[in-house]
This record gives C-alpha cells, sequence and structure tokens, in this order.
C-alpha cells in the first residue's frame, strides 16, 4: 500500500500505571501470547503496510526486545520494514508534559526525519491502547474517496465515566464531516462518536502540520490543530463498528482480557480470513496437561504445564500450574508459577511472578489483585 | 573465498519416501511428518545442529519436497536464516554430463561434493531425518578429534534380542569399531548405529569418489562406504550415545514416540528447555481454548487448538478442533483435523486437514484393537461412519 505506519508505543501509558511501570503500553501482555502492539502491527502488515515507524518515548527497552529485528511480523526488510524511533533529542523537550493531548505532536516533531525521508503518499497513524481488526486499505480508500485532509477513526458508543477525561469526542455531519471535537468530560453522556486516535492523513500533510507546530509552538494535536481548524479544512470520521477492547484502566484491561473468552471475541480477533495476528516467536514447547488437570472456558498459550484447575483465566506462556491450585477469572502471565494449592480470584499476575504454596490471593473485577513483575508471594 | 572457512558441515538426509508411514507420507516427505503437537521430525536434527554450535546445514530432499522446503524455508527458526553458511535445501541437479536422483544415501552426498567444498570444512556430520532424540553433535566431535578417527559413528546401546533390527559395529575396548554387520541374524554385540556418522572430510571425499566409480555399489554408506573403510583400516570410533532416541518410520514407532512425551515423568520431555530447545516453525495462531464442558488429562495440546469433548492420553497439534461431546483417547491428532460433535476417536492418528463428522467413530480401544486406526492428509469421514482399527484411509 501506498502509505506509511506510524505507531505512537507510549501515548497512554499513564492509564495503567501499574502494567507501564517498566514497560509501554505498547509492550504489554495481552491474551496469552501477544503485546499490544502486536494488534497494531498486525492490521498493518496484513493491510500492505510495510513500512512501519514505532515512536517511542521511555521505558522501550521491553519493546524493543519484543520487536527484535521485526521478523515474526515479516517487517525486516531491506527496504522499508519496522524502525523504532526512540526520542530525537534536540527536537523532543517537554518530557514533562505528557499529557495525552500535548505528548502526539512532541513525539511527531521526532520523528519528521523517518516521514521526510518516506516516499509513501499515505500516512496511517495509531496508538497501542486497544485491540481490534481493522482493513487499513478500506480506510485509506475512504480516505481518498473522501477527499479528506484528515480521516479520523471513531468508534460509535455509550460512553462511560471511565473515559472522562481520556477520550475524544466528535461530532460529525451525515456525510462523516466533522464539526466538533471535544474532550471527554463529565457532562458527556449518551453515544457518542469517540476517536480511536487512528489518523489517516497525506504524508505531506502531516509534515506540514508538525512544521507549523514547531513553527508557532503548537502544542495540542487535536486543540490547536484538528479544533482549530474545522472550518476551513476537510476532516471525516471513519466508524469502525467492528469488536473494539480499550485499555485505559487496569479493570478495562482485565476486561478486554476476559471477553477473549467470548466466541465471537475470538472469531472478530483471530478468525479473519486472511488476517493472522502475529507476534513474537518464542519457541515454546505445547502444554502438556497432567492428569488431574481441570481447565474449563480458558484461554492456555504455549509451554505451560497444568495440574491444577483453572476456570474462565488467560494463562500465558510458560505458566506452571501446581497439583491442588485453583485459578478462577485471573490473568496469568508469562512464565509464572502458580504453586500447589494456591486459590487465586481476579488477579492479574504480570510476568515471572512466584505464588507459594497454599497462598489465597483475591481480588474484583472492578478492582483486579494486581501482582507485580517478578513479585514473589 | 573471503568468508571465514567452518570447521564442521552437518548433510540432513531427507529425502526418505518412508514408505512404511503409508497415508502419512503420501504427499510428504518423512522428515516433515508431525510429531509432538507443534514439531515435524526435522526440528529434531537442525535444533540439535544450532544448539550444537553447527550453523551450515545441506538439507538433501527427493521425495514429495513441497512441504519440507517450505517449511525449513530460509531456516529462520532454527536460527538458521545466515548470511554465510546457514540451512540450504539441496535437491537433485541436472549436471553437464548427466542427470541423475540420488541413488543412494552416499551418492546423494557425493552430488552435492561443491556445497561441501564451498566452506572447505574439516569434518562433516551425516544425519539423518528419521528420529527424534536430542544430541550434543559438538560432544561427539570433540570425541572424534580426541580418537584422531577418519570417522566415528554414534551408537545406542539396543537389547540383544533387537540388535538384528540394526547395524550393529563391534569394537575393541578403547571404542575402535573392527567389524561392521548390516541387519545381523546372531548379533555378537548391541551397539547399533544410530546413522550419526562424523567424516574428516578429505576421507569422505576420497571414499565417496572410489564408491561413486565402483558400479556395483549401491551407494549407501551403511552398504558401502563404512565397510569399505572398515577393510582399508581407517580408524573408526563407535560414540556411545545415551539418552532417548527414537526412530519414527513406522506407525506403530511414530504413535509410541508421540505417548512417550506423555505421563507424570515422560521419557522425552519438550518441556525441559535446559537439555537444549527444540525449535519449530511457527504457525500464527491465537492461544488455545478450552471451553466449558471439556476435560483434558495427560495430554499435549498447542495454539489454535479448540477443545469442547475430551482429551485423554493424546497429542494434538494446532489448529485442531475437539467438538463437545466427543472423545479422543490414545491418539495423535495433526494440524487444523476437525473433530465433530460426539464423536470417538480411540487408539488412531489422523493427519492434517481432516474432517471428522458428528458421531463418527475412528478406531478402537487400545485394549482390544488390532492396530491402530490411520487418516490421510485432508479425508473426510461422514458423520455417522464407522472407521475400524488397524483402518488406513488415504486418497
Amino acid at each position: 500500500m501506498n502509505a506509511i505506519g506510524l505507531i505512537f508505543s507510549n501515548i497512554h501509558d499513564y492509564v495503567v500505571p501499574e502494567l507501564t511501570r517498566r514497560r509501554a503500553i505498547a509492550s504489554i501482555p495481552f491474551g496469552g501470547r501477544y503485546r499490544m502492539i502486536d494488534f497494531e502491527l498486525s492490521n498493518m502488515v496484513n493491510s500492505d503496510i510495510t513500512k512501519v515507524g514505532v515512536i517511542t518515548n521511555y521505558n522501550y527497552q521491553s519493546l524493543m526486545d519484543h520487536i527484535g529485528t521485526g521478523k515474526d511480523w515479516d517487517l525486516a526488510r531491506r527496504s522499508g520494514g519496522i524502525k523504532l524511533l526512540p526520542p530525537f533529542v534536540s527536537a523532543y523537550d517537554s518530557a514533562k508534559s505528557e499529557s495525552l493531548n500535548t505528548a502526539r505532536l512532541e513525539l511527531l516533531k521526532g520523528a519528521v526525519n523517518f516521514i521526510e525521508r518516506s516516499k509513501e503518499e499515505y500516512v496511517v497513524m495509531t496508538d497501542c491502547d486497544r485491540v481490534c481488526t481493522m482493513d487499513y486499505q478500506k480506510l485509506v480508500d475512504k480516505h481518498i474517496e473522501s477527499r479528506a485532509d484528515i480521516t479520523i477513526v471513531t468508534h460509535r458508543k455509550k460512553v462511560t465515566e471511565e473515559g472522562i477525561g481520556k477520550e475524544i469526542l466528535i461530532d460529525a455531519d451525515m456525510l462523516g464531516r466533522i464539526e466538533d471535537i471535544s474532550e471527554h468530560t463529565a457532562a458527556d453522556d449518551g453515544y457518542h462518536n469517540v476517536s480511536m486516535n487512528i489518523f489517516v492523513m497525506k504524508r505531506l500533510y502531516l509534515l506540514n502540520i508538525i512544521r507549523d507546530a514547531i513553527a508557532h509552538g503548537l502544542k495540542s494535536f487535536y486543540h490547536d490543530i484538528i479544533a482549530k481548524n474545522l472550518m476551513h479544512s476537510e476532516y471525516y470520521i471513519y466508524n469502525f463498528d467492528g469488536y473494539l477492547a480499550t485499555v485505559n484502566s487496569l479493570p478495562s484491561f482485565f476486561a478486554a482480557n476476559m471477553d477473549l473468552l467470548k466466541p465471537e471475541t475470538r472469531a472478530e480477533l483471530f478468525e479473519v480470513p486472511y488476517h493472522p495476528v502475529y507476534t513474537k516467536v518464542r519457541s515454546s514447547a505445547p502444554t502438556k496437561y497432567r492428569a488431574g488437570a481441570t481447565v474449563s472456558n480458558s484461554l492456555i498459550a504455549d509451554g505451560c504445564v497444568i495440574e491444577g484447575t483453572v476456570e474462565n483465566s488467560i494463562i500465558f506462556r510458560g505458566v506452571t500450574v501446581a497439583k491442588g491450585a485453583v485459578i478462577k477469572n485471573s490473568i496469568i502471565m508469562q512464565d509464572s508459577i502458580i504453586s500447589k494449592d494456591v486459590t487465586l480470584n481476579c488477579v492479574i499476575a504480570d510476568k515471572n511472578s512466584v505464588i507459594r504454596e497454599g497462598r489465597n490471593l483475591s481480588g474484583h473485577e472492578t478492582l483486579p489483585f494486581f501482582i507485580d513483575k517478578g513479585a514473589i508471594i | 573465498m573471503n568468508q571465514k572457512r567452518k570447521e564442521c558441515v552437518a548433510m540432513l538426509l531427507a529425502g526418505g519416501q518412508g514408505s512404511r508411514l503409508y497415508a502419512l507420507t503420501k504427499s510428504t516427505a518423512k522428515p516433515a511428518v508431525t510429531f509432538g503437537g507443534k514439531y515435524r521430525i526435522i526440528d529434531f536434527p537442525l535444533s540439535n545442529c544450532i544448539n550444537s554450535g553447527i550453523d551450515t546445514v545441506g538439507v538433501l530432499t527427493q521425495y514429495q519436497p513441497l512441504v519440507l522446503n517450505d517449511y525449513v524455508g530460509n531456516g529462520l527458526p532454527w536460527d538458521l536464516d545466515r548470511t554465510y553458511g546457514g540451512v540450504k535445501i539441496l535437491p537433485p541437479y541436472q549436471g553437464q554430463k548427466k542427470a541423475d536422483w540420488y541413488k543412494g544415501t552416499a551418492n546423494a552426498i557425493y552430488q552435492n561434493l561443491a556445497f561441501i567444498n564451498q566452506y572447505d570444512p574439516e569434518y562433516v556430520v551425516i544425519l539423518s531425518g528419521d528420529h527424534i532424540y536430542r544430541m550434543d553433535y559438538a560432544a561427539m566431535l570433540r570425541y572424534h578429534k580426541k580418537k584422531d578417527a577418519a570417522c566415528t559413528i554414534a551408537v545406542l546401546e539396543v537389547p540383544l534380542k533387537e540388535a538384528s533390527r540394526f547395524g550393529i559395529l563391534t569394537t575393541h575396548d578403547d571404542g575402535q569399531i573392527y567389524k561392521f554387520t548390516e541387519k545381523p541374524k546372531e548379533p555378537d554385540s548391541t551397539k547399533a548405529s544410530m546413522g550419526i556418522y562424523i567424516f574428516n572430510k578429505k576421507a569422505l571425499e576420497q571414499y565417496l569418489i572410489a564408491d561413486e566409480a565402483d558400479e556395483n555399489s549401491s551407494n549407501d554408506f551403511g552398504k558401502n562406504i563404512i565397510p569399505t573403510m572398515l577393510a582399508a583400516g581407517e580408524r573408526m570410533f563407535a560414540y556411545p550415545f545415551e539418552g532417548y532416541w527414537k526412530d519414527v518410520g513406522t506407525i506403530d514407532s511414530l504413535w509410541e514416540a508421540n505417548m512417550d512425551l506423555l505421563g507424570e515423568d515422560p521419557e522425552f520431555s519438550m518441556n525441559d528447555e535446559t537439555k537444549g530447545k527444540i525449535y519449530s516453525r511457527s504457525s500464527v495462531s491465537p492461544p488455545q481454548f478450552v471451553g466449558n464442558g471439556a476435560v483434558i488429562s495427560n495430554s499435549i495440546i498447542t495454539e489454535g487448538c479448540k477443545i469442547d469433548g475430551t482429551v485423554i492420553n493424546s497429542v494434538l497439534s494446532h489448529g485442531v478442533t475437539v467438538e463437545a461431546g466427543a472423545v479422543v483417547k490414545d491418539s495423535v491428532i495433526m494440524a487444523n483435523t476437525y473433530i465433530g460433535k460426539d464423536v470417538k476417536v480411540d487408539y488412531s492418528i489422523l493427519d492434517e486437514n481432516i474432517t471428522i463428522g458428528n458421531g463418527a467413530t475412528i478406531g478402537e480401544s487400545k485394549d482390544t484393537a488390532k492396530g491402530i486406526a490411520v487418516i490421510g492428509n485432508g479425508i473426510n469421514v461422514d458423520a455417522g461412519a464407522t472407521v475400524e482399527a488397524g483402518a488406513m484411509i488415504q486418497d
């Protein structure tokens, strides 16, 4: 496709501080064997976008480790492929003000060179705070057809308190032309077009925005660019009505994972023809169920050894569940060890955590009990 | 040659038809047969190579190479995608004077001497794509060097009553071989050749050229090269291997080897990565989903499976569906096979892409069955149909 991809890996970090203490939101583990960015990268690769810049800010070691050369997404290319774009220090001077609406432009300033040196006509720009399967070819086609300057992908939904201060609401006319744009405040309720922070525009148009922002000290992509130019520019929405999970808090992360236990969610994410979801290959052995294992309604990745009971849970690669352990409604990340006779309910155990024999931990779906990476309990 | 030479190059004989696997090798070479859920037989020698520090591997193919070529590809899963060296597929080719299929194992290597010589190696390891095992070829190479041998053959102790199925080596106390008999009627040793050889490249080249010139030779390592070298008084040693090693050349042995992965204390474990990881090409599937009514016991299941039924003592490859009410027992189910509602699968091997209609019965209990039921790639079994124990179903 005649487009480059730009992925912001950090923008929403602050919404799930538990999981982003040591990593970018892009590399939060999700769904048994994935990281959040896998869904974005797969969308791009499956839509034939094969030149992708990943804009990073801080905490990006785990992301670099995950992406490697990009070969697991078929993005290790002589021409194009994946490029990590860490902050470009001289152009980047506001690490302190990383709120949602100012970070985007600042980060783009650091990616100017990458954007400038590309030859593709269009840019698809996305974040990593959501999980969905989308065909960007259709999106770009629609963008071209509508002759928009910028197309913003939205999802129509009933807004809840959870999104206050985190979501951008967009009003559009019948044809999709954007009429107003605002932050989600406590005054909003009912159905709205919520921005998915996916943007399509011509590459040169984006470059002009960035140069203008540098020249005039503009800070916010939404407020200083989109909102200011609504009257004399053609900004359109593209409504996405497929399955969408947004991760903007620990409970929403928990819920998005639990959603995978529904067959219709798995069908929309994993069973779309010619749309595999790629991730880093780990070459784990298949999962072994020993005699005595009882597993139901759960998503289990490879490399696990299961001897206990697992119900309504997501078990990542390489997890051990010992005899007598009972895991319910929980998310157990990579290589964690759940010892004998442990009972877990509504727990999120980050990578490499060890739960010693007989422990009994419980949270609630609105406030899952979180166990930090590598913690021993 | 500007790049540095390779001390040791491996040649993997992967052209075998594996005719005793019948339906399973109808359209696939034996080394590409599925094993242990997410592996193919060739993953074992390839992973052993990379784990032993051998990064140059020629894979000699001949019979039905499509799946195998596609699977090996550029060698990425085994870290064998190298700028110099790496894994290379070597099919038979047409030369200026003549074009030949590989006439035998020795001839296959002979025809690819040019490949070996590109890397100017000191040693050549000859491997086959028929066995399930973990082995450190580097340790064997150290032994070979220490013994100052021209050829070292890896050997396994086998029970005396089974020895007549193998090539048997008789050695002095220091391991030097003085006698080699292919499938002896009355074996005088229990050291069975594993078909793994390390040669000094110079000696190998010399004997291969001589063997090729001999019109009466069947161009086989076991039948010709090894006996000839012994007769010529070359220093040949037996390298004792200890550990799990299984020839999976028959339906029964393939089934057994899969079952060896199961149990409390399995004979061979893939999960034990301290002994060297076995790599395989990823299927890019989501994690397995285990439904509400599922019962799984003592089984190995991998990515992309959907289990709503019962799975006991079985090994399932990626993308297998077991619908509610179905019971899979003592069986090996290969990739993307669909098992409908209330199906009974017992003591069977089902190849890839099979559809078993609702209520069908495949095989019968291991205790009473006269053999393993085998269904070949892509077969549809109608709802309610019965496939008898020991049956072999293929196109």
